[in-house]
């Protein structure tokens, strides 16, 4: 790193202050002209990091952390004329080379005014909820770490508002960070309703948002790899889901992107076994919300064995006692998710379904017409839709049964069967329905969910937040 | 390249690719493999009746734009007498489909450098089979060089294997802007080439879209006096 020594009759440019701070760029995402980034540097107010660096002989990615030898590769840079590493983990945000630097705001720091009253919201939180504001308000004021383990249906995001609230009263400036442009999306209309006066920048691939200074950010994870040390609160929700699951890269972003002093909260409804264990040792601060806002207890899967259901989709027949329950949901016109392990099996299936009913549709991942078929259940257009796991979270639908087919399979991780079975008795009309476990045989994950599930209900019960 | 036991990811998706090694594979000569089969099924090559000019496949062109062996495009060109007969023939690989434009994109705009080696086969075969006495490619302005760190289609040619001669420089705007009004609208040249060289060329270039950039490196090799002029990109748009 080279810091040059300052000079007091040097004056800063406030708008390049006000671009620079908290982030870290490359030179030619800073729409400034070179020689006045060049004077700022000279005169210590930009600082300029290595882009590659090499930590315990791995060559390094600084950004993104990147330190896997087959996401790094090779040109002749024409810049310098050397042959330049650079690195492919990150390089959908421009290239990061062996001669790159990444160039950030040193001082002075741009301080945000503290808001006296930013909060404008009537709503009620639940007991459960309320006991979880407060540890994460005490978290903000204290910068220190919490993860907040709510099961699905809780209301987390309100449970966040009174610590938000805190963060900006004080002066603090605030990132969510979600893996999905979908929640950055659906969350930032939120946040700006119950945070009238204050100005959110909300961040995803190609927002317009990207060179707002806010107290308070909405991003993709992704999107943090721009940010450096940023943030004196930082929530990252859904720590578990796709695609950051056991990637070490979120980790190192959100190191990056938040202040030294600064306090982290995480948000899931599934922490890893890993984060469980540590939760259970006392290792690592973390408080519940074990009962969702309505008071009624989480629905317990049933584990039902189908045989080997495999060889009978080859066959092209389903197995009867699947076959009995996607029967009955037709007849009692209670709409339904089919959640099975892959498109191709998903695929096999579909037409035999189809012939129960022909309005029966199936969703995936890379599906172009994913969006219609979503908004199609919600409107009760589809009877029953069969998915891959791409709806295992963040989807509600308002009274539907659930059917896993193949819960055995290595996708169906302890993780993604509560968050499927956490798409049941969502709302306060219907706070229950049917959660089915199709298997040829019980697997640790299935059990472990069931376990967890039950679990919160019993903690609940003992808090008295369930009626 | 790679080691035996070193996980061989596709270069697109990142996906590990498994590496069926069999008896074949330990007395040939490696080939290298940079996409899993999912990719590379989204690569089109461009196979068929094509325009004998541009190279464009006529299966995909509505018949009304088509004459003959050539598409109304290149006979268009091929009615001004300035472009006449300057590209004997533009090979293109991959149709421009959406997948090979995200390809270009991270390749070019994003500078992935390594996606050369995607094509590097295609074109060194394409070579073997054209013969040319020169390979050059389309020229970056100092500022473009600069930006993007190296020249998309120098670096074809160098991941290719093959050797490249610099015939073609860029003229610079300021000394274009000195030029009439008129001489710039039917002389829109923005190559020049310093040296005279006669035999077969082959300019190399990432995608052949309205080929104006092709016809104008073409026509200002003809002038220098070569012979015939083929061209190579890995997309034609």
């Amino acid at each position: 790193m080279q810091v040059p020594s300052k000079d007091s009759t040097f004056k800063f440019n406030p708008h390049l202050q006000t671009f620079l701070t908290g982030k870290q760029l490359l030179l030619e995402d800073i729409p400034f002209p070179k020689e006045e980034i060049q004077q700022h540097f000279e005169n210590g107010f930009i600082q300029n990091r290595p882009g590659l660096i090499e930590v315990k002989k791995r060559l390094t990615c600084n950004r993104c952390g990147n330190q896997n030898p087959g996401l790094f590769a090779v040109f002749p840079c024409s810049r310098c004329g050397e042959p330049n590493h650079y690195c492919r983990k990150c390089i959908m945000m421009g290239r990061v080379s062996s001669c790159t630097s990444l160039v950030s705001w040193s001082a002075p720091p741009l301080e945000i005014t503290p808001s006296p009253q930013p909060l404008k919201w009537d709503g009620e939180l639940s007991e459960g909820q309320k006991h979880a504001s407060e540890r994460v308000v005490q978290a903000v004021t204290s910068n220190y770490d919490l993860l907040l383990w709510a099961v699905c249906g809780a209301g987390k995001t309100e449970a966040l508002f009174a610590g938000i609230e805190k963060a900006l009263q004080l002066g603090k400036r605030v990132c969510l960070a979600t893996p999905r442009t979908d929640v950055v999306l659906e969350l930032t209309p939120r946040l700006r309703k119950v945070f009238p006066e204050i100005s959110v920048a909300s961040l995803y691939g190609g927002s317009e948002d990207r060179h707002v200074f806010a107290p308070l950010t909405i991003a993709t994870t992704h999107q943090l790899l721009r940010f450096y040390k940023a943030f004196d609160m930082m929530i990252v929700d859904e720590v578990d889901a796709f695609p950051y699951t056991a990637d070490e890269s979120l980790q190192y972003a959100v190191q990056q992107a938040r202040k030294e002093e600064s306090s982290l909260i995480f948000l899931t409804a599934t922490p890893s076994e890993k984060w469980q264990r540590e939760c259970k040792l006392g290792k690592r601060n973390f408080v519940t919300i074990p009962a969702r806002f309505h008071r009624h207890p989480l629905p317990i899967p049933k584990f039902v064995w189908c045989g080997n259901w495999k060889r009978k989709l080859q066959k092209g027949a389903i197995p009867s006692n699947i076959l009995q329950w996607t029967k009955e949901r037709l007849q009692q016109q209670k709409q339904a998710l089919i959640f099975l392990p892959n498109i191709r099996l998903m695929e096999k299936v579909l037409p035999i379904f189809r012939s129960l009913d022909p309005r029966i549709v199936a969703v995936h991942a890379e599906d172009p017409l994913r969006k219609e078929k979503v908004q199609a259940m919600r409107n009760k257009e589809t009877p029953i839709l069969l998915t891959t796991t791409i709806l295992e979270r963040g989807v509600t639908f308002l009274n539907i049964d659930v059917a896993v087919v193949g819960a055995e399979e290595g996708i169906f991780t302890e993780s993604a069967l509560v968050q499927i079975a956490g798409r049941v008795g969502r709302s306060s009309q219907y706070p229950s329905g049917n959660i089915t476990f199709f298997h040829y045989g019980k697997t640790e994950a299935m059990v472990k969910a069931r376990k967890q599930i039950q679990q919160m209900n019993h903690e609940a019960k003992k808090k008295g937040l369930l009626d | 390249m790679l080691g035996l036991f070193e996980q061989n990811r596709c270069l697109i998706c990142y996906e590990v690719m498994d590496s069926s090694i069999g008896w074949r594979d330990l007395f040939l000569p490696e080939k290298e493999t940079h996409l899993c089969q999912n990719c590379q099924a989204k690569l089109q090559p461009i196979k068929g009746e094509t325009c004998e000019i541009c190279g464009r496949p006529f299966n995909l062109l509505d018949p009304q734009f088509r004459s003959g062996n050539q598409c109304n495009d290149c006979i268009r060109w091929e009615i001004d007498p300035t472009y006449k007969g300057v590209l004997t023939q533009n090979h293109s690989l991959y149709i421009y489909n959406d997948f090979l434009k995200e390809v270009i994109a991270k390749y070019k705009y994003r500078g992935d450098y390594i996606l050369a080696k995607l094509f590097a086969e295609d074109i060194k075969n394409k070579i073997k089979e054209l013969k040319p006495d020169a390979i050059v490619p389309i020229p970056l302005s100092e500022q473009r060089l600069l930006e993007r760190g190296f020249n998309q289609s120098e670096a074809l040619i160098t991941e290719a294997g093959y050797k490249q001669t610099h015939l073609l420089t860029r003229i610079h705007s300021e000394k274009q802007s000195k030029k009439s009004r008129t001489e710039r609208i039917h002389l829109p040249q923005v190559f020049q080439t310093t040296q005279s060289i006669s035999g077969k060329i082959l300019i190399i270039d990432d995608i052949y879209t309205t080929g104006s950039t092709l016809r104008h490196a073409a026509q200002a090799l003809k002038l220098a006096g070569t012979i015939s002029i083929h061209s190579l990109t890995i997309a034609r748009g």
